[in-house]
């Protein structure tokens, strides 16, 4: 039942993503033009910190961009037809996994467009990736919550950045880390322990999330 | 009688942090050949610095309680008992900072250095600082108390995360039993005369947290009532 409800509604989000290409295109561009301003800003970079550092903060925001939209993008009236169709729960599932969806396109094309602009300083890729996954989810999933959050209140665009730097950074410290070490070494030992703190942030998150958001959409 | 019966614990609170301001500055002990001379006479502040911490903890998991009360029963009071729960942690935990600034800039040379308990420290108060900004942009009570409520229990599992599990990870700290394998011996376990100090000490300062929270739950319950009547 939830998983049908969720895979409906998950297919509804992609139809209306694609229905308004102009704000997936936005965030591209947005994307785009920030990695542009670092690149004329800095030309190539030498240093892995200054790499790893930028890298993350665009990350950081491009994300913020994409997903504040999550609750505010479709009319209160239309969230009340959802409210008496669908489970909280299948909702807020369906709108967490097309985030990752989302996350995931964004950051691969971030990375792709970063490493042609800033040059490629990733030693070890394999544990790149999984750290780019993670933070996909980790992102994904913590920012849904906050816009859900925020969509509740005012002024809701910086209100979501308010809400959402200072609890991202756990994730994004931890991200930063382990990101580090595959820019620098080729080995994972000693990136375990993050990778486990990694997995259960993003839990953690999405249980809160699962148990929290009902209460949240019973306006 | 029955003042005593309901007040003891605010005596108690008072009696043992006089203690500890008297102890705090007459126990004697000494540093040398334990790898923290450097904090010399000013670890006397263990016993307001830490408390602080220790404040400001009992204060942001008592806020988590009532916000979980609250969302089970949607009574108002308790979202006042989160609130003030909140804003007494964050007083104690900017006088953390502060006594923690103070500190630093005898032992290592300057009020702010790049440690992982420093940092977490500043983080989660902005995240406490974001709750107040929410609270203030929602008008409506019902909805202004349970979305506060929600970002509270949400907030509070990633401030455990942050002050609590990432500094033990980071490996590196300048605080005593902070970072990794290298240090993990506090300075209590060194002179246990600070020990008679440092447990009081710190039950004082809890203690001294309840009754503030319990003053200013008192007052926002009269505005309350005048308000509704």
């Amino acid at each position: 039942m939830l998983g049908k409800e969720t895979k409906i509604l998950i297919g509804k989000e992609i139809r209306l993503e694609l229905k308004q290409k102009y704000v997936l295109n936005g965030i591209l561009l947005y994307l785009v033009s920030t990695i542009f301003v670092t690149y004329l800003a800095f030309d190539k970079i030498i240093s892995t910190d200054t790499w790893n550092s930028l890298f993350w903060i665009i990350l950081l925001f491009v994300a913020v961009n994409g997903i504040s939209k999550s609750f505010v993008q479709e009319s209160p009236a239309r969230h009340l037809y959802y409210y008496t169709v669908a489970s909280p729960q299948a909702i807020l599932l369906s709108k967490v996994i097309y985030n990752l969806l989302l996350m995931t396109i964004l950051s691969v094309f971030s990375f792709v467009f970063f490493i042609v602009l800033m040059g490629n300083l990733v030693v070890n890729l394999p544990l790149f990736l999984v750290t780019l996954i993670l933070g996909s989810l980790g992102l994904a999933s913590i920012l849904t919550m906050v816009a859900a959050i925020a969509s509740r209140a005012s002024n809701n665009f910086s209100l979501i950045a308010i809400l959402s730097f200072p609890i991202v950074l756990p994730l994004l410290g931890t991200l930063m880390k382990v990101s580090k070490s595959a820019l620098s070494a080729s080995e994972w030992t000693g990136n375990y322990g993050f990778i486990v703190i990694l997995l259960t942030i993003n839990i953690t998150v999405i249980v809160l999330a699962y148990l929290l958001f009902p209460y949240l959409w019973r306006d | 009688m029955t003042f005593l019966k309901h007040n003891w614990w605010k005596l108690l609170s008072g009696l043992l942090l006089l203690y500890a301001i008297l102890g705090g500055f007459m126990i004697s002990f000494s540093w040398e050949g334990t790898g923290m001379e450097i904090a010399a006479e000013s670890m006397r502040n263990l016993f307001y610095h830490v408390g602080m911490w220790f404040g400001m903890m009992s204060m942001l998991i008592t806020g988590f309680v009532y916000s979980l009360r609250y969302l089970r029963k949607f009574d108002e009071v308790e979202d006042i008992k989160a609130v003030e729960a909140v804003n007494v942690g964050l007083l104690f935990g900017f006088l953390g900072i502060f006594t923690g600034m103070i500190w630093a800039n005898f032992t290592w040379g300057t009020p702010w250095v790049k440690d992982p308990k420093l940092n977490g420290a500043a983080v989660g108060l902005l995240i406490y600082l974001a709750y107040a900004i929410l609270r203030g942009s929602i008008d409506e009570r019902h909805k202004r108390a349970k979305v506060a409520a929600i970002y509270n229990i949400f907030a509070f599992f990633l401030w455990v995360v942050l002050v609590i599990i990432l500094p033990r990870l980071a490996g590196e700290s300048l605080h005593p039993a902070g970072g990794g394998n290298a240090n993990t011996v506090l300075p209590m376990h060194l002179q246990s005369s600070m020990r008679l100090v440092f447990y009081p000490a710190m039950m004082g300062w809890i203690l001294l947290g309840f009754w503030i929270f319990t003053i200013r739950v008192r007052i926002r319950k009269i505005k309350l009532f005048t308000e509704n009547n």
